[in-house]
């Protein structure tokens, strides 16, 4: 059996063809683990019109905020857009930008229904409140539980620690965040990543992301923090 | 001259109060944030953030900060012996799962039946944002609100119905305010302590709900110095 080589090797390659109106999710909280190599190749591949998963919009121009500067993003679905998100905040008074705003667990969880294969599930989160608009709502053993939908992309773009060549993955302190979650919600995960070892070299016990959900590795090269 | 409230360390002072020994606890935006610091040295609790952190230490001292290690407010922390790391759904897992102890949140308007609205001011500008707020409300084990007890043009904050969009129903337990400490029960709000100065009829003049009380409310307890 061959296998296929997931290391690419430039970060722009790795990005090279995201086609215009594509759906990517981008993971990270609070500054660490977001795929910020990732993010200024996607923005010197100039891809438009696109729909984005993450928990925030981004800092300035740092992390997603250089996607928002130039344009790039049409569609947000967010827990925490943030105060410190200029470019996403500007362009959301004016009404350019569509917004989904999701409570931070249930965006969690929506992503990990689509990624085992379960379409809906009944949640008690968001019940009476604008959240629960336009959704079923069932009430299960004597509570009141609302429908939330899987919620999977095109693309997963994340950030590791450590990867070895068949893309198993380890994370780094709180930098693994969304990361994990992501890489099983979407068609293809990218992971840009501070260091690739050799198959085999990770401890089993300690890899977190098993390799069948990432497709593409690439060496991290800029910094770590946007 | 109007007299003195409690000021927002006074507040968390007290709230610190509430956390038993051994609790798991996720602390949120505001006041509550400034509650670690008055744990109370006999007892022990392990902090959760929604990040992916569980047995979460103090701040990181200046030199030593590792941005891979921040809390849901993005300050550099540490981790405490027996404390571990894990995705941001298993952070929910124990949030929306019922497993943590204790949440203490801030508050812009509690309802009488416990209904709380914390994440935005209608007609404010921007898109707002819920965090992990809304997963926190719905599964903690106990809810705390700690917020001052009026807005800042005087209007009661909590109230029979909240005007504000809500962050869930019916959650609240309890309500530390700079005046009052208030307990949310089936038969309505229970006036537990009265901040020192006051009687329990000042702090229903700044309470929109009829507050149940006894004779005899004792003043907020702060810890010893």
């Amino acid at each position: 059996m061959t296998s296929k080589e997931k290391v690419y090797p430039t970060i722009d390659a790795a990005v090279a063809d995201i086609p215009d109106g594509a759906t990517i999710m981008f993971g990270g909280f609070g500054g660490a683990g977001f795929p910020n190599n990732l993010i200024q190749a996607l923005a010197r591949q100039g891809a438009r019109n696109l729909s984005v998963i993450s928990n925030n919009c981004g800092t300035g121009e740092g992390e997603l905020g250089l996607l928002f500067k130039n344009r790039q993003i049409r569609r947000v679905v967010a827990a925490f857009p943030g105060p410190g998100a200029k470019y996403f905040q500007e362009q959301f008074d004016a009404g350019e930008i569509e917004l989904e705003l999701v409570p931070q667990g249930i965006l969690c969880e929506r992503m990990r229904a689509f990624g085992a294969g379960i379409p809906a599930f009944f949640s008690p989160v968001g019940v009476g409140t604008e959240i629960a608009s336009g959704k079923e709502e069932r009430v299960i053993r004597g509570k009141r539980y609302i429908l939330e939908q899987a919620l999977g992309a095109d693309y997963a773009f994340i950030r590791a620690y450590r990867a070895d060549h068949m893309g198993n993955l380890i994370y780094h302190k709180a930098a693994r965040n969304f990361n994990p979650i992501m890489a099983t919600a979407a068609k293809f995960t990218i992971a840009e990543v501070e260091e690739i070892v050799g198959t085999g070299k990770l401890d089993p016990e300690a890899i977190i992301t098993p390799s069948i959900f990432v497709d593409r590795i690439v060496q991290a090269e800029g910094k770590r923090y946007a | 001259m109007p007299k003195a409230r409690l000021t927002r360390e006074q507040i968390a002072e007290r709230a610190a109060l509430e956390l038993p020994d051994g609790a798991y606890v996720n602390l949120g935006w505001g006041i509550p944030n400034l509650i670690a610091a008055y744990v109370p040295s006999q007892v022990t609790v392990y902090f959760h953030s929604e990040n992916g952190i569980l047995g979460m230490g103090p701040r990181a001292k200046p030199g030593e900060e590792d941005f891979d290690l921040v809390d849901a407010m993005k300050v550099p922390v540490t981790l405490l012996p027996g404390g571990s790391y894990f995705s941001q759904d298993d952070a929910h897992v124990m949030t929306r799962g019922g497993h943590l102890d204790i949440c203490i949140l801030g508050g812009l308007q509690v309802s009488e039946h416990g209904d709380l609205a914390n994440w935005r001011i209608p007609g404010a500008k921007g898109a707002g944002g819920i965090g992990g707020a809304m997963d926190i409300s719905v599964g903690a084990q106990k809810l705390i609100v700690t917020m001052e007890h009026t807005a800042k043009d005087g209007s009661p904050k909590i109230v029979k119905t909240c005007s504000y969009p809500l962050t869930a129903i019916d959650c609240v337990d309890t309500i530390i305010t700079d005046l009052a400490v208030i307990d949310v029960t089936p038969e309505g709000l229970v006036l537990r302590e009265v901040a020192p100065g006051f009687t329990p009829e000042e702090v229903q003049k700044f309470t929109e709900p009829k507050l149940r009380y006894s004779t005899n409310v004792p003043a907020m307890r702060l810890q010893p110095r």
